[in-house]
């Protein structure tokens, strides 16, 4: 925002601005930036770099950045120690299965919310906003009581079901629904589109940033969740990869630093990729349609 | 927040309705309609949300614990609630973790969107991809990378931070220090996302508002607070709304770092309920003290939407 960036002295028009391209301040303002966020991504430095170093260096004092000799030993010792590639299966599974379902759901709770008017929508919306309020801690207990008698402990259904549509994302979408011009629906309606259709081809379409944006928002909570997992799974095998992780770090789980950074690397790569291949359309379709 | 709003009229109905009152034969065919929308997600928050509530409330009457049949005791758990030292130690602590976190992550967050919204900023898609990360870390995995770096003897921003005069110690053994750790943890690890909400929403504000404002001769800070400021307050409101529910239910990164300690100086009230109904199995004092902590954030709520309400036109209208 040129609000913070640009001096009073500067072109009385946005236009013209544009043309200050040479501006060597603008490379100082970069570089102090650049800094900021080094600053910023050092924890995430940290897990990198840690990850390849050997066991002697991650231990060492003084501390360095790099590993002065790089090795993969970390990694190997992970798989080794952790059925790892069952657990981030799982966590695909879980993850994945809770965004898919709470994105139908919640859409179309939402689109009832913001279009279809009908009486007691106000009251189900505040409703809904205060049940955004619950701590899930203080429902564990019962839901876990629940889980149990549809003998759904251990299995992805009853990792899942609790969390097939949720509070956030109903208020989440509701509000961009609400945001979108209604000339469209509103001339597809008088045309006999059918509330359904309506919603389908001309609502979602539109919604795309938002659905983007809350899909990826519920991935990335339900896969680094880890209380979730912790109850509602008792067999190893049905962990996720941040449940596992923390068996390396519980009671006896004496583990060597490297080798927690290695497993914490591998945990986060998938959402890292996974972000970086759709930032862009995320990020810039939210701004040009809005997000509340 | 947008300028379709200030457009559009404040009570809508659809063109069917526009006649008249709803006509009678569309009447059974457009109820069926809502509940088809609804009912997906209302029977999932039915089960999970809902009833685990209605039976948390029954609980937080007995002396349930996981053994034996229950027992009714009135009141005896909420009068132990707010009359246990230790409960009400949590309660200070909860309302101090949500005091520095809530406007902290805000003022950083806010700062960094106005930042790399700035045209002038070179590589503005590398910032913004880089300073989202963390929110993609999980908070056990980042609260161990904090841990690390912040270790005594062989952390690497404590050995910095020493080498330019600056001791910290060992802030997560200080009981002065152990809390403003824990919400530097927090704030490191959902600054980005609250980012990108406010990014989107300055996006949103349209160039013609700054340049009649400059033409005004409105400067910088003006420009900020008679433009992007009430251009934002929607989307404030709801960063300021969600931010204040995540720092009320702390947990994951306490629960990491420090366990509560050290001298239960980092003790939340979500601490509290997990150590009563998970490790203690007394469930009808856990079930009460989630419904205090309930009350009190619904309280919380209310008053943001009284505050922000004139402005919120999406909740009013």
């Amino acid at each position: 925002m040129t609000v913070l960036a640009r001096p009073r002295a500067l072109p009385s028009s946005y236009a013209s601005s544009r043309r200050h391209r040479g501006d060597p301040m603008r490379w100082v303002f970069f570089a102090a930036f650049l800094v900021v966020t080094f600053a910023l991504m050092l924890p995430v430095i940290i897990i990198v770099l840690t990850a390849f170093k050997p066991a002697s260096e991650v231990n060492a004092f003084p501390p360095t950045l790099f590993p002065h000799q790089w090795t993969l030993a970390n990694f190997e010792a992970i798989f080794s120690e952790l059925p790892f590639g069952r657990l981030i299966l799982n966590s695909f599974g879980f993850a994945g299965g809770v965004t898919v379902f709470a994105l139908v759901f919640d859409s179309l709770a939402a689109y009832a919310l913001a279009r279809l008017d009908f009486r007691g929508s106000r009251i189900l919306l505040i409703v809904i906003i205060a049940s955004l309020m619950i701590p899930f801690q203080a429902t564990l207990i019962p839901i876990y009581q629940l889980v149990s008698q549809l003998g759904w402990v251990n299995t992805f259904a009853g990792l899942i079901a609790p969390r097939a549509a949720d509070a956030f994302g109903i208020f989440f979408l509701r509000q961009f629904f609400v945001s979108l011009p209604r000339d469209l629906d509103n001339a597809a309606r008088i045309d006999g589109a059918s509330e359904w259709r309506v919603f389908r081809s001309i609502v979602l379409p539109n919604a795309v940033p938002a659905l983007l944006t809350l899909g990826i928002f519920l991935f990335v909570n339900n896969w680094n969740d880890l209380l979730w997992p912790l109850v509602f799974t008792t067999d190893q095998n049905m962990g996720t990869i941040t449940s596992g992780l923390t068996l390396l770090t519980g009671p006896g789980g004496i583990i060597p630093q490297g080798v927690m950074m290695a497993g914490a690397l591998l945990a986060l790569l998938p959402l890292a990729i996974m972000f970086l291949l759709v930032q862009r359309r995320f990020i810039e379709s939210v701004a040009s349609t809005g997000l509340k | 927040m947008t300028t379709h709003n200030l457009v559009r009229p404040r009570r809508y109905r659809p063109p069917a309705q526009l006649g008249g009152r709803t006509p009678l034969n569309g009447s059974f065919k457009r109820r069926a309609t809502i509940v088809g929308f609804l009912a997906p997600a209302l029977i999932i928050l039915g089960a999970f949300v809902a009833w685990p509530m209605i039976s948390a409330l029954q609980l937080s009457f007995t002396d349930a614990s996981g053994f034996g049949t229950p027992e009714f005791v009135g009141l005896d758990n909420y009068v132990r609630v707010f009359t246990d030292g230790e409960i009400l130690q949590s309660m200070g602590n909860t309302a101090l973790y949500a005091v520095l976190f809530t406007p902290t992550a805000i003022v950083v967050a806010l700062l960094l969107a106005l930042v790399i919204n700035s045209p002038r900023l070179p590589f503005r898609g590398f910032f913004r991809s880089t300073l989202f990360l963390p929110f993609i870390v999980s908070l056990a995995v980042a609260a161990f990378a904090w841990s690390y770096l912040l270790d005594p003897q062989i952390g690497l921003l404590n050995y910095w931070l020493q080498a330019v005069g600056i001791r910290i110690g060992n802030v997560l053994q200080d009981p002065t220090l152990s809390m403003p750790t824990v919400v530097v943890v927090a704030v490191w690890k959902s600054f980005g996302f609250y980012m990108v909400i406010f990014l989107a929403g300055l996006q949103e504000i349209p160039t013609s508002l700054y340049e009649a404002a400059q033409l005004d001769g409105a400067g910088g800070w003006k420009r900020f607070t008679n433009v992007t400021f009430p251009m934002l307050s929607n989307t404030i409101t709801f960063v300021v709304i969600v931010a204040l529910i995540a720092a009320l239910q702390a947990f994951d990164q306490i629960y990491v770092l420090t366990g509560g300690g050290p001298y239960r100086s980092t003790e939340t009230i979500v601490m509290q309920i997990y150590q009563s109904g998970f490790k203690d199995l007394d469930l009808g004092f856990a079930s009460a003290l989630s419904y205090v902590l309930l009350i009190v954030t619904l309280l919380l709520s209310l008053l943001q939407f009284l505050f922000f309400g004139r402005r919120s036109k999406d909740i009013n209208s």
